[in-house]
């Protein structure tokens, strides 16, 4: 199996991630590094894509409110729509090679969503997935987010789970409309307070067994 | 000998690509490998490295189109190529892509005023063999001759068409099945009122939706209401009419189960608790807050329950759960006057409440005519799972609760 060296990064800026997710590409691209699964979380900040306005009237708060709350926006030059992130989220970004066996993005997304489902079953959460909805559902609830950049089969950004992030954040992008489509937590689903070493442990768990790669282990 | 940029494979199951952003110019040079354009397809962004070292001659897909999966969206001219005649041949190579694909393009939405004469189909091509007189009117209105859709011999656009074309579309307008006339105002839409034209299509297209409507005697619930209405106030509960029709609505479920089921393929899904949406009007929308496990609620509990979901809905402080789980809806349009409705219903749910006014109303009582307050109540429901008989049954049961209502309930 190819090895995965996981790297734990504590909360660390969308800026700073996005810096080391771009140097770290072409680092694996050259070989120098292997597999890696980045773990961390954000400090509140929403993102937007470059497409159209990006989901910017996606984006229900005003730029005070936003400021109130310590919530930056951020464009990462990605496609896709707005997203939130925040304490309390685990976010994932694994830099692997897709090559060879690999190459099929649909593929990979449908992988992200089977560990991010694998995780929720060892709480005993019941999710899966929704036809057409990219990610991972309790119901009609999103827990795990998926946001997925290529760059010639090397992977970067990568997928989000809430595990104790503040729902009510996410209530500053989307509306909850008429919307059959809310956002959940673990904790809020298991009504208690799971410790984040747990969840990260299950993660890169299923993450090793999903992607058939063999974590190292770990160097802290 | 030019090489044709194809859309590429990204997965098994993937068909098309929409084109997000060219990391390069028409007449740019790139290295082989280099990164060229940027895709976009279900969630998964791919930036896709040039085939070959040479200029890009031409670019046949603009940004934010369509593609199909190999079709060519870009040429590039090799070393010692003449670029022109590379950005001229729109025939793909054939050591590229054995089977010349056609470009499918998804239109750009506006009129372009200037497009290289490259990625054209021989459809494009006759429509832009027009008279002098048509193409002079069209360079005026800066107008893409290739936009317009040619009734004249071999698809060429003739003067009727390209006058029609610019009469009904302003330079700014987005083509669309909708003819946009000067003066119109051209407004996104918001992305709630587009969640709900989503979701009224789909349960349209979903359900096989019928409606039964009854005539109901509120005379009695009026006396009910008007005897512990001030008991209510007193614990700063407003006692409505929708409290009322909630508690006859919740417990005549209790005795149709199907009508707070949902349908999931094979499977008839009776819920277990009833989830009790209420539609809430609001500026631009609407919103469905639900009252959780309305079933086991006592009359204050509901009254209080509904209330305050309303209350928070308008003041838009609802918790994302609680828009969400709803087994059966009520809405009511009566407040505004509509003596009935024939509503949509809310999925996965299989039927909806509608109540119209409730007014004074003429009608007859043993054989003279005496004056009630009335309101016609509407169930939507979903004839796949519910016929008619049941529905009705579940009205009558609904209207017998409401005609008698007991006061020593509320």
């Amino acid at each position: 199996m190819r090895p995965l060296e996981v790297r734990r990064l504590g909360v660390i800026s969308y800026t700073e991630a996005l810096d080391l997710q771009r140097a770290l590409v072409e680092e694996r691209r050259a070989g120098h590094v292997p597999d890696l699964l980045l773990l961390l979380q954000h400090p509140p900040v929403i993102t937007v894509g470059v497409k159209g306005d990006g989901g910017r009237s996606h984006i229900l708060a005003t730029a005070a409110q936003l400021n109130s709350l310590g919530i930056e926006v951020h464009e990462p030059g990605r496609g896709g729509d707005v997203t939130y992130h925040g304490p309390g989220q685990l976010v994932g970004y694994p830099i692997l090679d897709l090559r060879p066996d690999r190459c099929d993005v649909h593929r990979y997304v449908r992988d992200l969503e089977e560990v991010m489902i694998r995780m929720c079953q060892d709480f005993d959460v019941d999710a899966g997935r929704v036809t057409g909805l990219t990610g991972t559902w309790v119901g009609a609830e999103k827990i795990g987010a998926i946001g997925v950049r290529v760059s010639r089969w090397i992977t970067s950004h990568g997928f989000a789970f809430n595990l104790a992030t503040n729902l009510d954040h996410f209530r500053l992008i989307v509306p909850c409309g008429i919307g059959d489509r809310g956002v959940t937590s673990l904790d809020w689903l298991t009504k208690r307070t799971n410790p984040l070493a747990g969840v990260e442990a299950a993660c890169v768990r299923h993450f090793g067994d999903v992607f058939a790669r063999e974590p190292l282990p770990s160097s802290d | 000998m030019p090489i044709s940029v194809l859309m590429p494979q990204m997965g098994e199951s993937i068909a098309e690509g929409t084109l997000v952003r060219w990391l390069k110019k028409v007449g740019d040079s790139v290295d082989r490998d280099e990164p060229l354009f940027e895709i976009s397809t279900d969630k998964v962004d791919a930036e896709i490295p040039s085939p070959a070292e040479g200029v890009l001659a031409a670019i046949n897909v603009e940004e934010g189109g369509t593609a199909t999966v190999n079709s060519v969206v870009a040429v590039i001219a090799l070393v010692g190529d003449d670029a022109a005649a590379a950005a001229s041949s729109a025939t793909p190579d054939a050591a590229v892509a054995p089977a010349p694909h056609e470009p499918s393009v998804a239109a750009s939405p506006r009129p372009q005023v200037s497009r290289s004469g490259t990625g054209l189909t021989p459809d494009e091509v006759h429509r832009q063999k027009s008279s002098p007189l048509v193409r002079k009117i069209a360079r005026e209105h800066g107008v893409d001759l290739t936009q317009i859709a040619g009734s004249g011999l071999g698809g060429r656009v003739t003067k009727t068409d390209i006058h029609r074309f610019i009469e009904g579309a302003p330079a700014d307008a987005r083509s669309s099945s909708t003819p946009v006339q000067v003066g119109d105002r051209v407004e996104k839409l918001s992305v709630m009122r587009r969640k709900i034209a989503e979701h009224m299509v789909f349960s349209r297209r979903t359900s096989a939706h019928v409606h039964t409507v009854f005539h109901v005697n509120f005379s009695t619930v009026a006396g009910v209401r008007a005897a512990k209405k001030a008991d209510y106030e007193r614990v700063g509960v407003k006692l409505t009419y929708m409290a009322f029709i909630a508690k006859a609505v919740v417990d005549a479920i209790g005795r149709y189960p199907v009508i707070n089921a949902s349908l999931d393929g094979d499977d008839i899904i009776y819920k277990a608790d009833v989830n009790l949406g209420i539609a809430v009007a609001l500026d631009n929308g609407l919103i469905v807050p639900v009252v959780k496990g309305a079933g086991t609620m006592g009359m204050a509990d509901l009254a209080r329950s509904i209330a305050d979901v309303a209350a928070r809905a308008r003041a838009k402080k609802l918790m994302p759960d609680e828009v969400s789980g709803g087994t059966f809806t009520i809405t009511n349009p009566g407040q505004s006057g509509a003596q009935f409705g024939l509503p949509i219903i809310n999925q996965p749910q299989v039927a909806i409440l509608c109540v119209g006014a409730v007014e004074k109303r003429p009608v007859v009582v043993n054989d003279a005519i005496g004056i009630r307050l009335m309101s016609y109540l509407t169930l939507g429901f979903d004839h796949r799972l519910i016929d008619g008989a049941v529905a009705d049954a579940f009205m009558v049961d609904v209207k017998r609760q409401i005609e008698n209502f007991d006061p020593a309930n509320v």
